[in-house]
């Protein structure tokens, strides 16, 4: 359970820090009050002469001095006589330095309090964390993530804020206004009582007034709470909403929950001021019936008028403090709804108990008992039954096969063995313990559960991979220098604030148990299970298309020149070389658009093409070299053949595609242009218009236009103006193409790309596939299969895993199943979006791998369709929650029962 | 090749021949001039229909799956459409179509040739007339071999 009330939770974790700042404070106040009184000692006594009447007296300087009962007057220190200027001098320095104290103590005690408010705020949004990793399976059907988010990311930010002041602000400003209280009393006894009776009203009236308040921002906090939950549910269900039209209806009901905070924020607002006026009211009555009450008696001569003046005077001091008071109640109360709010959403009474979450760091024992289900009765939300009392046991080395149709309580019961369907009564225990109880160290480890809902974290495919294996730190880490010392203030600090003090720069991946011994050969199981789940191919292709980090994969790129030759060799052995147009320095490569032959290399991330064609450096190799005048020619010729081919064709027509140098809205324009540029030679065309037809030429490509606008004289041209190019090139421009180079690694294009070194012909059929199979094969040959394989892991799989699709994300989830190595395999169809043949093929796969390596776990399968269920040793057939069958493959076919039905 | 000299062979090839000039320079722009070396497949039976293929030079055999194995159909050469099945009924494709010498072809996709069809209702009437005949051709066959099936048994 939370604690429901706020301040007793900041006084349980921080009253050592309290009484500590209290007493900081009450210390504090001893500086701060010399310093009131020393400014009337300055002027009455050096600068008016008090103790000063002849020119030449001397005073004694921080004398210690006092006089104490029974022992008489005792002096401790006689001082240090000093003249008028002296003296002056002497107490205005004392004066300095109490305003430095002061200071002093002013920054201790706010940097103190705002510490204590950090952790008191890094305490309670670790311990909300703590308690969503702890929330029990049927919880999470009825919380919004947004809205959790939301709670632990705003919600408690202001209780920072708060723990500081929530017990010296008070004890400190009540002190001020007591004292206040006090001395008007002493002054004059009914006055005080008229004061303190109005203090008793504003005690009594305010805290009533604000109920509306508090009420008004329990409201506010809900509201907001809900908008972030339903703008993440248009985020998440953004397809569902556009591929319905239904967004208007979205926009309405965001508008609608906006006008509700509006309202509630405005009713807010006109409250807060309404209870200020009431209250200034309140404070400026007082001093209205001092003067007249207290006017009125002095006048009839009953109270001294000396009296008056000093009960006024006293009740200046009164109001500052109790409006602090006030203020500091209020944020009080907001504070503490605000927290009860957010307790009361994580306040589950089922919550998964800490030892069941325990921290283990050392290996976790086979589990060689049978799983056993007794009496097991399963029911939905709603409680409608899905499996009734059911009784039976799995031994721990043999393959079970569940079939059934959907809804027969099949995908339940795997649904209860993987812990996220708790029974509704009876039990499943391994070796005597109730699988609920035992702890996650040993379910998470030596139990996988896998079902075709798929989770991936915003990281790469590597990271995601591996993930299962991540269960504890394994390794310490050694930090020198000032790293340790940074290592160690962490850790001091995560311990205030009851954060767990585990390092997540070690190792967490446990290798022991996927069947490596560390990072070096960790790829050569993964291998292994990427094949049995047929998605080696797909992460091999994710790697050709991707950019290759150069630093973490140099044995690959160092390899660059041998590859491509290879390659080269390759395709001529497969007759296959005009496929590929290679990059060579001194010659014009068909397959690349104009633009690229003139710059013959990739831009860099940062670099555009606009860019470069202002740079001043490559305008003016292109003037001296003639080629923007062939290429404002070729350009010219390019906009009047799109334009006599285009003109005619509406907007739309699918034809535009093929169109790559501009779109059907840019046809009109060049229309008129080259209206305007007729007989304009370039070096009379104003320099915008040249850029928008030189434009033109730089995506061309003979072989995929076919205009016949590229004369071997313009290709030679192109090559020259290239080499004239990079024969000066300035450093700026330099750093941000990378050229082509036969004998480095092209960092910035896709590693295909590096491997192709050239421009792939697409005038044939089929290539693409032919190539990526060469590619194949060859890194397959010369041995780097594994870096590429590497290079592939490193893809990153995007938000919730939306850069892969469903297939892959599904047999990426038994992938990280399988790297566990349990004992206890639970498969819930968990490859529903494949179709039924490649599902066959991946069950048989993982069936004949798991057993071939020697220790044979127990596979627990829900199958799609009854056929494939002949790998297994037994074979449960379930119908309406019921076990209607079970047995072997032999046993059950011959029968004419459920199963055999199944089966046709 | 230029796109001039394409327009000329376009022109002989009978699906087009009532389309005007510019049109179809429009259309061999529009469309990618592609090559499949001898024994190459243009596109292989089952695969999803994404273009329909002119074929501009050599021959190519048109071959079905059976359970006997691969069986040719028939043979299509210069100036004839294949493909255009799978395009035109939102079917996978029906048969496979591999070169039996170098040929050249040009690839209609699909959108296009939905829009030219649209826009040229000659040129629909000139599939249908295609389409037409090789059903003939197919009747004609199927009556063949289900009385040669019927003479058979006995």
């Amino acid at each position: 359970m939370m604690e429901k009330s706020l301040a007793r939770y900041i006084w349980s974790n921080t009253y050592k820090q309290q009484v500590w700042i209290l007493l900081v404070v009450a210390a504090s106040m001893v500086p701060y009050f010399l310093a009131f009184d020393l400014p009337k000692r300055i002027v009455n006594g050096p600068i008016q002469g008090q103790g000063f009447e002849e020119p030449d007296t001397t005073q004694r300087f921080m004398a210690i001095a006092f006089d104490m009962p029974f022992l008489g007057h005792v002096e401790l220190f006689e001082g240090f006589p000093l003249g008028r200027v002296g003296t002056l001098m002497a107490l205005s320095t004392v004066f300095l330095g109490l305003v430095v104290l002061n200071g002093l103590f002013k920054f201790y005690i706010n940097t103190y309090k705002g510490r204590l408010g950090e952790r008191m705020l890094r305490r309670i949004r670790f311990s909300l964390v703590d308690r969503v990793l702890r929330f029990p399976p049927v919880h999470f059907k009825r919380v919004k993530s947004a809205e959790i988010a939301t709670m632990i990311k705003d919600e408690v930010e202001p209780l920072g804020g708060f723990t500081g002041d929530a017990f010296v602000q008070p004890a400190l400003l009540g002190g001020q206004a007591l004292t206040a209280l006090g001395f008007i009393i002493l002054q004059n006894f009914w006055l005080g009582m008229i004061a303190a009776s109005i203090v008793a009203l504003q005690a009594l009236i305010i805290p009533r007034m604000r109920k509306r308040l508090l009420e008004l921002g329990r409201q506010r906090q809900l509201t907001a709470r809900q908008l972030s939950g339903r703008v993440s549910e248009i985020v998440d269900g953004i397809h569902t909403i556009r591929g319905h039209d239904a967004s208007n209806l979205e926009r309405a009901d965001i508008a609608d929950r906006l006008g509700t905070i509006f309202f509630i924020r405005y009713d807010l607002y006109q409250w807060k001021f309404m209870v200020k006026f009431i209250n200034n009211f309140l404070a400026q009555v007082t001093p209205f019936l001092f003067y007249a009450i207290g006017g009125y008696l002095a006048l009839q001569g009953r109270l001294d008028i000396g009296q008056l003046i000093a009960v006024i005077s006293a009740y200046k001091d009164l109001p500052g403090p109790l409006k602090e008071l006030i203020d500091w109640d209020q944020a009080r109360q907001d504070v503490q709804v605000k927290y009860a709010q957010v307790v009361e959403q994580f306040d589950v009474d089922t919550l998964v108990g800490p030892h069941i979450q325990t921290l283990v760091t050392t290996p976790v024992e086979k589990l060689s008992d049978a799983l056993v289900v007794s009496n097991l009765v399963l029911t939905d939300d709603s409680g409608a039954p899905l499996l009734n009392r059911l009784s039976l046991e799995i031994a721990p080395d043999t393959t079970v096969a569940i079939v059934g149709r959907s809804n027969s309580g099949a995908e339940a019961l795997a649904e209860a063995f993987g812990r996220i369907l708790w029974p509704t009564s009876g039990h499943i225990t391994i070796g005597g313990t109730d699988l609920l109880e035992l702890p996650e160290s040993v379910t998470g480890r030596r139990i996988s559960f896998v079902s075709s809902e798929t989770y991936f974290f915003h990281a790469t495919l590597r990271d995601n991979l591996l993930y299962g294996l991540k269960h504890a730190p394994l390794k310490t880490m050694e930090y020198g220098g000032q790293n340790q010392r940074k290592v160690k203030r962490n850790l001091m600090e995560a311990q205030r604030s009851g954060n767990p003090a585990l390092d997540l720069n070690s190792d967490w991946i446990d290798y022991t148990s996927a069947g490596a011994s560390g990072p070096d050969d960790l790829l050569k199981v993964i291998r292994p299970v990427l094949d049995a789940v047929m998605i080696s191919q797909d992460i091999f292709d994710l790697a050709l298309r991707s950019q290759v980090d150069v630093s973490a994969h140099h044995a690959l790129a160092n390899r660059i020149v041998e590859i491509r030759q290879a390659m080269r060799r390759r395709l001529q052995d497969a007759d296959l070389e005009e496929i590929v147009a290679p990059f060579e320095a001194h010659a014009y490569n068909l397959q690349a658009t104009v633009g690229e032959n003139l710059l013959f290399g990739t831009m860099r991330q940062g670099m555009t093409g606009q860019a470069l064609a202002a740079h001043r450096y490559f305008r003016k190799v292109m003037g001296e070299t003639g080629v923007s005048a062939q290429l404002y020619a070729m350009g010219l010729a390019i906009a009047e053949n799109a334009v006599e081919l285009f003109r005619d064709l509406p907007p739309d027509h699918p034809f535009f595609r093929q169109l790559t140098f501009m779109s059907a809205d840019d046809i009109p324009a060049y229309e008129a242009l080259l209206q305007k540029l007729q007989n304009t030679p370039f070096e009379e065309a104003s320099a915008t218009d040249r850029t928008s037809i030189i434009r033109l030429s730089f995506s061309y490509v003979e072989p995929r236009h076919r205009f016949g606008l590229l004369t071997q004289e313009l290709m030679a041209q192109i090559v020259k103006a290239r080499e004239a190019f990079y024969a000066d090139i300035p450093a700026d421009l330099a750093e941000r193409i990378e050229r082509h180079d036969a004998e480095q690694f092209t960092a910035s294009v896709s590693l295909m790309d590096n491997v192709l070194f050239g421009r792939l012909s697409f005038q044939e059929v089929d290539t693409t596939e032919r190539i990526r199979q060469t590619i194949r094969d060859l890194f397959e040959e010369l041995g780097l299969a594994d870096h590429v394989l590497s290079i592939g892991l490193d893809f990153d799989v995007g938000s919730q895993g939306r850069r892969l699709n469903t297939v892959q994300r599904q047999k990426l989830n038994l992938a990280r199943a399988l790297l566990k190595r349990s004992d206890y395999f639970i498969f819930n169809r968990p490859l529903s979006a494949l179709d039924q043949r490649a599902q066959d093929r991946i069950v048989t796969n993982i069936l004949k791998d798991l057993h071939e390596e020697g220790h044979r776990p127990a596979i627990i399968w829900v199958l799609p369709n009854a056929q494939i269920s002949e790998l297994f040793d037994r074979i449960l057939v379930f119908e309406n929650g019921n076990l209607a069958e079970s047995g072997s493959f032999e046993e059950l076919s011959g029968k004419n029962g459920m199963f055999n039905q199944l089966l046709s | 090749m230029l796109l001039k000299d394409e327009v000329d062979m376009l022109r002989r090839v009978p699906l087009f021949s009532q389309i005007a000039p510019a049109k179809l320079k429009l259309l061999a722009f529009a469309s990618e001039r592609m090559t499949c070396r001898e024994g190459q497949n243009l596109f292989r039976q089952g695969d999803i229909g994404d273009a329909a293929y002119v074929i501009l030079s050599g021959t190519a055999d048109v071959l079905v799956q059976s359970e006997a194995g691969e069986i040719r159909v028939a043979e299509v050469d210069k100036n004839s459409i294949v493909g255009e099945i799978a395009i035109l009924c939102d079917t996978a494709r029906t048969a496979t179509v591999r070169a039996s010498s170098r040929l050249e072809v040009l690839k209609i996709s699909k959108e296009n040739f939905l829009e030219l069809m649209s826009d040229f209702p000659d040129m629909a009437v000139e599939i249908m007339r295609v389409l037409a005949n090789r059903l003939n051709h197919t009747t004609n066959e199927l009556t063949e071999a289900r009385s040669h099936q019927q003479r058979v048994p006995t």
